[in-house]
């Protein structure tokens, strides 16, 4: 039996999410199969067909297809699941969204944000914003699982040979739902989950002006920006770079907490980065309890210190 | 129209939660409870839609234990005009939640069901969009606004790049996101007025939804703990620990 990947893109690329994806669909044992669903996504398939590991490129393309509603995407994923064993989507807001449909029409018990596999049907996964960590066995004969996509390497997304197989797009265009419209922030910085450094500002900014402070910074690390939940409630920035239980995860090389306290939720979202800075004028911050660096100090004073001492890139 | 409001009793979110010894589960006696933040922030949302004049009934409902009455009291002094418990101690998990919540919804015809976007115990977030496939009905999850207008919801949406904005017929399911508004503190007055409000108990056996779990839990563990570093004295000397020491940059 067969694992199926619902692909994240873009309609021009695949999303970096795909490639962890793909890793734990190897774990779970069987050929991969990778879904492109989308409008005009011939050159997304064509790269899909490279990572290492996939056997098939499912291509449903249609004019139906060209935003991910979930009351679309939902009905061809089930009318696919015949002949696989696991549905897997990354844990994006895309796979958010739609994967639990598939699973309750299929009658299973979805497991979300998988962050290890342990056998074909028993994994981990955080609960309780990652303070405790389930493992957990299911007892559906087919599997439906998001995937934490921090918690696995990228499959090298070059090296393979898959099939190209154009499946029917049976989409009849919602009758329930329709796309009105889309703010994407654009940015020049890399991705908030796939760079390889973030430095993320919370309340202590004050303000949404002050991130240039920071910006500096990530300008010369190449960084991605984040933020605390304060900071985007706030106003300072867009909901897009909240980082945490209930924002996005992030696990890069390098992460730098700025006027960040560090409650658990936002813990949730950082600490398994692999080297952690903390930037805190209170030297009790509980931030500093799980950083490796921690500085004392005024952001407002270390921050230009910071960027002045970082070579340009 | 209707309004049916899930609603769900969880660990504070102040509470440090701990891994019980034997690895069965967390430690949940002595641990302060509470309404699942997001779903306050669902009840909020219905009830500013009933203080707009959009929205004439809002029901709150919960799955759980006897002790969820008490959230649901907070939901009616929030504002909700009565509310359902459908009791039972075993854990149910979001399949058979939105199952039960498929028949309430059949039941009570609402013509907006608002969920939280995630129970910030077991960090699922399945719940809602289960239910609307349970039912056929278009789904607006991680909504920051949310407008009804005729027979149409807008709903505004928390995705990874942004926001996105989608229009669903009414009947449809809406799972609230943080910014979606900040709910109230409940008035002493209205926390009175909530004892007096109607609260039915439903045992889960009659709405005939099998809740035995799919996933079995073989076990909890705590994570791996980071220990707290080294505190640095000046940028300078963090900057030379990134490069020489931790060589991340
Ligand atoms: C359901 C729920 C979900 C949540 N999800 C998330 C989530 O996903 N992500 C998240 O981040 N939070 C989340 N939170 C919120 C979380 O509990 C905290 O409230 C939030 O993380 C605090 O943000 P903060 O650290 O920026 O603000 P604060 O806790 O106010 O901390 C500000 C810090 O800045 C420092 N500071 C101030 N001025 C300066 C200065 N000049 N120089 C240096 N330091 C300074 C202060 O010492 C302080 O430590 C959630 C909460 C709930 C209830
Ligand atoms: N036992 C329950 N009782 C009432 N509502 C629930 C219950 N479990 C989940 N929900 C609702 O579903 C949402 C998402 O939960 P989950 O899918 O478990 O993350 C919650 O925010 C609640 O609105």
């Amino acid at each position: 039996m067969s694992v199926l990947v619902l692909a994240e893109h873009d309609g021009r690329a695949l999303k970096p999410a795909t490639l962890n994806t793909a890793t734990a669909a190897v774990r779970l044992g069987g050929p991969v199969n990778l879904l492109v669903v989308g409008q005009g996504v011939g050159a997304v398939a064509e790269a899909a067909a490279q990572i290492a590991g996939v056997a098939k490129v499912l291509v449903a393309d249609d004019a139906a297809y060209a935003h991910p509603l979930a009351e679309v995407l939902a009905p061809l994923v089930v009318s696919l699941a015949d002949g696989h064993a696991a549905i897997l989507a990354p844990a994006t807001t895309t796979g958010k969204n739609v994967l639990p449909r598939v699973a309750a029409v299929l009658d299973v018990q979805q497991i979300s944000e998988i962050t290890a596999v342990l056998s074909a049907d028993t994994f981990v996964r955080p609960i309780y914003a990652g303070n405790a960590l389930a493992t957990v066995q299911s007892k559906d004969a087919l599997k439906v699982i998001t995937v934490r996509t921090t918690a696995f390497d990228a499959a090298p997304a070059t090296g393979g040979a898959a099939e190209i197989v154009t499946v029917s797009a049976a989409a009849a265009p919602s009758a329930v739902s329709a796309f009105v419209g889309q703010e994407l922030a654009v940015s020049e910085r890399p991705d908030l989950t796939a760079a390889r450094i973030v430095i993320s500002g919370g309340r202590g900014m004050q303000s949404g002006d002050n991130f240039h402070l920071l910006e500096k910074v990530a300008d010369k690390l190449g960084a991605a920006v984040g933020a605390s939940r304060a900071a985007v409630d706030a106003g300072f920035v867009s909901n897009d770079l909240q980082v945490g239980q209930t924002g996005k995860i992030v696990a890069p090389e390098l992460y730098i907490a700025v006027g960040i306290s560090g409650a658990i939720q936002h813990l949730a979202g950082m600490k398994d980065s692999k080297v952690i800075v903390a930037i805190n004028k209170d030297e009790e911050a509980p931030i500093f309890q799980v950083a490796d660096y921690g500085l004392v100090g005024d952001l407002f004073v270390e921050l230009p210190k910071l960027s002045a001492a970082l070579p340009s890139p | 129209m209707k309004a049916l409001v899930a609603i769900k009793r969880v660990v504070d979110y102040n509470v440090k939660i701990r891994v019980k010894a034997d690895q069965s589960g967390v430690e949940t006696a002595n641990v302060k409870y509470s309404a699942n933040p997001f779903d306050e922030i669902a009840v909020e949302e219905a009830v500013r839609l009933k203080e707009a004049g959009v929205v004439s009934e809002v029901v709150a409902v919960s799955v759980g234990p006897a002790a969820a009455q008490e959230t649901l009291r907070t939901a009616l002094a929030i504002g909700a005009d009565r509310a359902i418990l459908v009791q039972t101690d075993d854990e149910v998990q979001p399949l058979a939640v939105a199952k039960i919540l498929k028949h309430l919804a059949e039941a009570e015809t609402p013509d907006l069901v608002i969920l939280g976007k995630q129970a910030i115990d077991d960090d699922s977030n399945q719940t809602g969009q289960m239910l609307a496939a349970l039912l056929g009905w278009a789904q607006g999850t991680f909504a920051s606004k949310v407008v009804v207008e005729g027979g149409k919801v807008l709903v505004t949406r928390e995705i990874d790049g942004g926001l996105e904005t989608v229009a669903l017929t009414l009947p449809a399911v809406v799972t609230t996101d943080l910014r979606l508004n900040e709910p109230r503190y409940a008035s002493l007055p209205n926390i009175m007025k909530a004892k007096k409000k109607p609260l039915t108990v439903v045992p889960v056996a009659e709405t005939g939804v099998d809740v035995a779990p799919r996933l079995t839990t073989l076990k909890v563990e705590e994570p791996a703990k980071r220990s707290a570093g080294v505190k640095v004295a000046d940028v300078a000397a963090l900057v030379d620990k990134l490069k020489n020491e931790a060589k991340v940059i």
